[in-house]
């Protein structure tokens, strides 16, 4: 999810209606314009996820390629508290002042703290929540065992893990260096100061600014580290603040350094006062250019000494080419008529790092960047593009060869309906872009093609690789709208291959749900589910997708999955991800039944001299394969045939 | 409903697995402290965490302020001349409308009144004037204005509205001990966000004045 906010001076000064510097465009939005390349369409009335029945532990649910195998909810102090045993609220100082006390009322928050990112490390899946995270064990997928819950509220909860070292966002107002749940409380005695009139020739409706609340040592905004050598007794063995708290953050690895990783934090948040973490301010950088805002911050661990962790970094990534100015991209304003309202470049909501290509890919709210960070202390900028259909650039995936980059856009933040009927297919969708000598050219859109009602808040979120070879296809979140597994090997034209939807939360009123990470690891898709808890499904095969393609897939093993950290992937040279590209020769018609039967006969017989000879054939035809994907999956396939056992 | 052929359709109801040995829940204590093991009982008491006073008069007031943009948007549509802003508008009134809608569900989940009880204190009937909301007078100027003068002070009305907004997001993470409630955070620096970026677009409107 997205939260974001740039703590500026606004005054009764900043009521006059000054023209923001920069996009002056002079052409306002309108209805929404139809988008310049191709678009997947909207699913017809008949799709299965519309109209299913609401519910939290009963919905209905609608699955095409993806079976579910197990659900497990959240446990205690993350699931929902039991109405019958939660205590009406305890009285507050300020009770009664302005009106809307509890007048005993109990509350029903009916979901709990939410799930968010995800991470995983041999057979261990780590949960991130707003309050933690929940280890679990997945020796046995299908049932999937909750192993220890560890307490520490602090929101997002976004995770990664690295060895026995395990990595947490906190950017809240309420975490705490003790991983306390009581919040900040207020000094005892404490009485805020009165504010101070509002300046008498001040604008209708400004009032003073109140005094800041007095700073708390043990307010903590940053990245925790926790040492999980032991899996039942995991202990904090760093806190690194940062200005801005952390909202998500990157696991870097520099393939140079083996005594060190980095952290990459991209932080969205409020400004933090000088007197609570110093050097801490913001503002704008022409005013200000010691702004904590227009960068990230970049933490080194020592992996000897990860207690040494700090912050060793924080590079102004959106700075201007010629001028040096640290606010260089996207400034506000508008796009021309018919687009979407974008953001200020400030920050970046999620990086996803390449460390295989020295590459990333920033998602950074009006802009995406390509970085260059084979020194990943000095991340150069590469390229940055804007998008007219994009209103907040969420999250970022390559393309296994590095030649696409899919990018996100959580227009509404992640709490609103985003894919309701009435809302463009082209915004709040994905945008896959391809990459070539460092440039991003935007190829297509797109977007989970079932209507969602207005009770799912339902946006693009986060997602990894299916591991297909010879396809690029990725198994995606879109909160209450599901799960999306999509097919981007071409880039102009992306395909749904898979769904899985369960009906909204509550079909009567708004709630906060659905899919917030779903990844594949090493077989299986696991999905953190905002109110549910963690699901877990597998691939099936259906028209778009083979058995042969699920099975080459599942030939590929993680030994640790950060999905921001994005791994490269290799398949071993057999038969079985030889199959996957036969299965995929067949379905596109790059080769007739005859040479398809005859392959797939060979392989079975193993006779080499057949082998050879088919290997051969295949990689002079491939010249005049139709398409670049098909040419590329001819000539894997020779090479599997030529020296590859059964 | 119907069903087609090769698709499954589950009727799902979630199973409660995972039973048998509970697992820990831990609380680590900060860097170089013990951390301590917590009963699930206790641990449930932790899950959710309640809003303080201040939290509540944000959404109440918001709710109070979104609505007169909306309010705005309906004399936008007859009175005002250009067809750009009357697109923007709808865009706003879509924003502000479901927004609306998620801080009247966020109260009523926490047992709370989506409008403060009446409080005499703030001299008469209704709700105090939140942070740049238009008063009664401008409203006035702007139900009476048509054509580009309507446009102008739409503008600049709103402009004023929507700096009101990033007002009351500031000065609510600036009450000690506001903004704590994880729902409430997410919520309110996605309208700073938002509303900035509306902000943008109508300044740049407001300059190009065609």
């Amino acid at each position: 999810m997205k939260t974001t906010l740039r703590r500026a001076a606004i005054t009764g000064v900043a009521l006059t209606a000054a023209v923001v510097a920069g996009q002056e465009t002079g052409k306002a939005p309108g209805p929404p314009k139809p988008p310049s390349v191709y678009t997947n369409p909207r699913a017809g009335a008949g799709d299965p996820r519309i109209g299913l029945k609401g519910g939290l532990h009963d919905a209905a649910e609608a699955a095409n390629g993806l079976q579910r195998i197990a659900t497990l909810p959240k446990p205690p102090g993350f699931a929902p508290g039991d109405p019958n045993t939660t205590p009406p609220e305890p009285p507050t100082e300020e009770q009664g002042v302005g009106g809307g006390g509890g007048g005993g009322r109990r509350p029903n928050i009916q979901y709990g703290s939410t799930n968010s990112d995800l991470a995983f490390s041999g057979n261990h899946l780590f949960v991130g929540n707003y309050n933690g995270i929940n280890f679990y064990d997945i020796d046995d997928p299908g049932k999937v065992k909750l192993r220890t819950s560890l307490l520490c509220p602090g929101g997002q909860g976004d995770v990664s893990v690295y060895g026995h070292l395990l990595f947490m966002s906190a950017e809240a107002m309420n975490g705490r260096i003790d991983c306390g749940s009581q919040g900040i409380p207020l000094p005892a005695g404490y009485k805020p100061p009165p504010p101070e009139p509002p300046a008498p020739n001040a604008p209708p409706g400004t009032r003073a600014r109140r005094p800041p609340p007095p700073p708390n040592p043990d307010r903590f905004r940053g990245v925790r580290i926790f040492d999980i050598s032991d899996l039942a007794h995991p202990k904090q063995v760093a806190t690194v603040q940062s200005c801005r708290g952390s909202h998500t953050h990157t696991l870097v690895i520099d393939p140079k350094d083996k005594e060190n990783v980095y952290i990459y934090i991209s932080g969205t948040g409020p400004v933090r006062q000088a007197d609570e973490l110093a050097a801490c301010s913001g503002g704008d950088p022409e005013k200000n250019p010691e702004t904590a805002l227009f960068r990230i911050d970049i933490i080194k661990v020592p992996l000897a000494h990860p207690e040494q962790a700090k912050i060793v970094n924080s590079p102004r990534i959106f700075a201007d080419e010629k001028t040096g100015a640290a606010n260089g991209l996207w400034k506000g304003g508008t796009h021309g008529e018919g687009t979407q309202t974008t953001s200020v470049t400030d920050k970046c909501h999620d990086i996803t790092v390449y460390s295989a290509l020295g590459l990333a890919a920033g998602a950074c709210s009006g802009n995406g960047i390509l970085l260059d960070i084979r020194d990943p202390k000095n991340p150069k900028r590469l390229d940055a593009v804007s998008d007219p259909n994009y209103a907040f650039w969420h999250s970022a995936n390559f393309s296994n060869d590095g030649k696409k980059v899919l990018f996100t856009d959580e227009w509404g933040g992640g709490t609103q309906p985003r894919c309701r009927e009435t809302d463009p297919m082209h915004w709040g969708a994905d945008a896959i872009f391809t990459l070539d000598k460092g440039k991003l050219t935007l190829a297509s859109y797109y977007k989970m093609p079932a209507a969602q009602t207005e009770t799912e808040n339902c946006v693009a979120h986060n997602g990894s690789l299916v591991p297909i070879p010879g396809r690029d296809v990725l198994v995606q979140s879109w909160y209450q709208g599901g799960v999306s597994v999509v097919d981007f090997t071409d880039p102009a034209h992306p395909f749904e291959v898979a769904y899985f939807d369960r009906g909204p939360t509550d079909s009567a009123k708004k709630g906060m749900g659905g899919q917030w990470s779903t990844y594949w690891y090493n077989g299986y898709i696991y999905g953190a589910e905002i109110a549910r808890g963690v699901d877990v499904f597998k691939l099936v095969p259906n028209q778009f997708l083979t058995q042969g393609e699920i099975d080459a897939a599942n030939q590929v093993h993680f030994n640790e999955l950060n999905v921001q950290n994005q791994p490269k992937i290799t398949w071993p040279s057999n038969f079985i991800v030889a199959r996957a590209y036969v299965d995929q020769l067949e379905r596109s018609g790059a080769l007739p039944a005859t040479r398809i039967s005859a392959v797939t006969a060979a392989m079975e017989k193993g006779n080499r001299g057949q082998l050879q000879s088919l290997a051969k054939g295949l990689e002079k035809d491939s010249a005049g394969a139709k398409t670049a994907a098909d040419r590329e999956r001819m000539k894997a396939l020779a090479g599997i045939l030529k020296t590859a056992r059964r | 409903m119907r069903i087609w052929p090769n698709i499954a359709i589950l009727i799902g109801v979630s199973g409660w697995l995972g039973m048998g040995q509970p697992a820990p829940i831990v609380q680590p204590g900060a860097p170089g402290k013990p951390g301590k093991s917590v009963s699930a009982a206790a641990a449930a008491k932790m899950g959710v965490r309640a809003p303080v006073e201040a939290d509540v008069a944000f959404m109440q007031g918001m709710i109070h302020h979104h609505a007169q943009a909306v309010e705005m948007v309906d004399l936008l549509r007859t009175r005002g001349l250009r067809k750009d802003l009357l697109a923007f508008g709808e865009r706003i009134t879509i924003s502000q409308s479901d927004e609306i809608l998620s801080m009247k569900q966020w109260l009523t989940d926490r047992g709370k009144p989506v409008a403060p009880a009446h409080d005499h204190a703030h001299h008469g009937a209704g709700m105090p004037m939140m942070p740049g909301m238009l008063t009664a007078e401008q409203m006035a100027a702007l139900a009476k204005a048509k054509g580009s003068e309507f446009d102008q002070l739409f503008l600049t009305g709103m402009i004023q509205h929507h700096i009101g907004a990033l007002v009351m997001v500031e000065e609510l993470f600036e009450t000690p001990g506001a903004g704590q409630e994880p729902v409430l955070y997410d919520f309110a620096t996605d309208v700073d966000n938002t509303q900035r970026a509306e902000i943008g677009i109508m300044r740049g409107m407001l300059k190009e004045k065609r």
